[in-house]
């Protein structure tokens, strides 16, 4: 009995095989994909970011049944989802939150990268691809603020269409061009919503499958930044790799699970977090002729924010800001160690780089606080460390006394 | 046709159709992008407004809308007129060379009138609506603050004339809309003799 359906399920296979190649593909990309044995937690944010990103699109189709986007209509219409929808609260709180835990995910993920050295010869397009993604999902979280059209959503919008303002000539052109009107209106609401849900996550998508796909043409770094292609059994299969299924899926999947206990308890006990994921100033309906007290953007572009407050110069401080999200873009050529991981550097990346973290996690304090007195003079001290980490990487790098790196994995 | 002239040929053709279709596809590009310009009603909605001053108290200022933007007008007693030349040299620009308001509002009150003052209230950092605050020294502010405009975003501070402080966010003086009287109690915020 047994035997046969296994029979009748091998020919149904062969036949797509003939026409589609799934089993080549779930080969190549799962049960002979080979992974280094010595992933630490640090290697489960990937995983992580596309099971979020799964989860926003799946909250965002439901959400869109029942938003309206128009000024007229958004906030009200968010209201009705969170009172009158059956479960309307919980798809709303699982995008909102979705929204951070996608940052901070991601945030996790490159540090990783600056870690372990992920961005280096061969995974130079791994990385460029993943700056990319970095940008669209800043660009999807962006237009994505506007949607529920409450006041900070207004001014926040307000604030950064103005950033374009700051270019010579154009620049009020071009702010104009993207409003589509003389002010943020109905038609900017509107035209952001088709920007975020379908213009952007068309691109992030792509951009995500072409991601993984140049990561297994390479294959995956690890801790210890050795490349383990170059050890293989007579087989052909690397002596410190295991298939990433069913041996990275099922460690993956603890991830998973450890990461949605977390989520849940943030969805249920605290969707606001205090005003740091949907800010108090957002609770009332936009008001173009009112300014919220105080205007910060979401936790995860105040470091940014904090940057371009920093710079007296309007111009120079956009500018500014644009070099600060863009610099790391540069990592595989401004780094000139050829030590991967951080495990086997000196003392002066490792030093190096805690002063860069401790500088983006300060300088996202700072973009939350006003900005007087000694915030000011702060976000200056972190912005200048914040670049120097970057600019003065070519120096700094390839003058490091390096340890021996094993030539395979270590425990 | 020798081998040559033939590989010539097919080179001509390949670099001809593609700058052909390119040239199309920035043409057909041109709508699309032209789309996302202000609309013809959004164009309209941005009319002038009128505005009656003849209720507005001395020392007060009245908020209206004009294209989704705040504009104060401010009757600005004696006393406000007088503040204007105390802090000339710790202003950014205080002939308002460098800033956006019409030829007849390019003066040392930059109004028509030195008794009404029409500003957007719109920061010239970030777009933020700066707040009247026209009591002389309150604590916040300082006891050199001889009343003004605050920006809570980002601490620009203008004078009673929407002139920039020195060492703010802010590059410019507050941007004066083209105005201009009805008559000696209606304004018209919008639209001057040049436009309307």
């Amino acid at each position: 009995m047994g035997g046969r359906v296994n029979r009748r399920f091998g020919a149904l296979v062969a036949w797509i095989d003939a026409r589609f190649p799934m089993t080549k593909l779930i080969r190549e990309h799962a049960t002979e994909y080979y992974a280094a044995k010595n992933f630490n937690f640090w290697y489960g944010f990937g995983v992580l970011a596309t099971v979020v990103l799964v989860l926003q699109i799946v909250t965002g189709i439901f959400l869109t049944m029942n938003y309206k986007p128009s000024a007229e209509e958004a906030f009200a219409s968010v209201e009705y989802i969170m009172r009158d929808v059956d479960w309307g609260w919980l798809i709303r709180y699982l995008h909102s939150t979705g929204a951070s835990a996608f940052f901070i995910v991601v945030y996790l993920h490159m540090f990783r990268g600056f870690m372990y050295g992920s961005y280096k010869r061969p995974r130079e397009l791994v990385w460029l691809i993943g700056m990319f993604i970095y940008l669209c999902l800043m660009a999807e979280a962006f237009f994505g603020y506007l949607l529920p059209w409450g006041n900070m959503s207004y001014w926040g919008a307000q604030v950064i269409v103005s950033l374009f303002g700051a270019v010579p000539v154009v620049g009020e052109g071009i702010a104009e061009w993207i409003r589509g009107d003389f002010y943020i209106s109905d038609i900017t609401l509107n035209r952001f919503f088709a920007f975020h849900v379908i213009a952007v996550p068309l691109i992030l998508v792509i951009l995500v499958v072409v991601h993984i796909m140049a990561l297994h043409e390479v294959g995956s770094g690890n801790p210890d930044g050795i490349e383990i292609k170059e050890h293989k059994d007579a087989s052909g299969k690397p002596l410190d790799g295991v298939a990433f299924h069913p041996y990275h899926t099922s460690k993956d999947l603890v991830i998973i699970i450890v990461f949605f206990i977390i989520f849940s308890a943030v969805v249920f006990f605290a969707p606001d977090m205090g005003g740091y994921f949907l800010e108090h100033a957002n609770f009332e309906p936009a008001n173009p002729l009112q300014t919220p007290e105080h205007i910060a953007p979401v936790w995860y572009f105040t470091p940014f924010y904090a940057i371009l407050r920093a710079v007296p110069d309007k111009l120079f401080g956009v500018v500014l800001m644009g070099a600060a999200v863009l610099l790391p873009v540069f990592m595989p050529w401004l780094d000139r160690c050829r030590v991967k991981s951080v495990r086997y550097r000196s003392w002066v990346y490792k030093t190096a780089l805690t002063i860069f973290a401790v500088s983006f996690l300060a300088l996202g304090y700072l973009g939350l606080q006003p900005a007087t007195g000694l915030y000011t003079t702060f976000s200056r001290i972190f912005s200048v460390l914040y670049f120097g980490f970057f600019i003065l990487m070519p120096f700094y790098t390839s003058l490091e006394k390096t340890k021996p790196v094993p030539i395979r994995v270590t425990k | 046709m020798t081998r040559g002239e033939r590989l010539t040929r097919r080179h001509f053709l390949t670099a001809a159709t593609a700058v052909t279709g390119g040239v199309g596809a920035v043409a057909a590009a041109v709508p699309f992008v032209s789309s996302f310009r202000p609309s013809a009603r959004a164009q309209a909605l941005g009319a002038p407004v009128e505005v009656d001053v003849s209720k507005l108290e001395p020392g007060a200022v009245l908020k209206v809308e004009w294209r989704g933007r705040p504009i104060y007008v401010v009757h600005r007693t004696e006393e406000m007129l007088g503040m204007l030349g105390r802090d000339a040299d710790l202003l950014a620009d205080p002939d308002s060379a460098e800033s956006i308001q019409p030829g007849y509002a390019r003066n040392d009150h930059r109004s028509v009138q030195p008794r009404f003052l029409v500003v957007e209230g719109v920061c010239t950092h970030l777009g933020c609506a700066p707040l009247p605050r026209f009591e002389v020294a309150p604590a916040d502010l300082g006891a050199d603050w001889g009343g003004g405009f605050y920006c809570p975003c980002h601490g620009s501070t203008f004078d009673l004339a929407g002139r920039v402080f020195a060492g703010v966010p802010a590059p410019t003086n507050l941007p004066v809309p083209p105005y201009r009287y009805v008559n000696d109690s209606t304004l018209l915020i919008g639209a001057d003799a040049g436009i309307a």
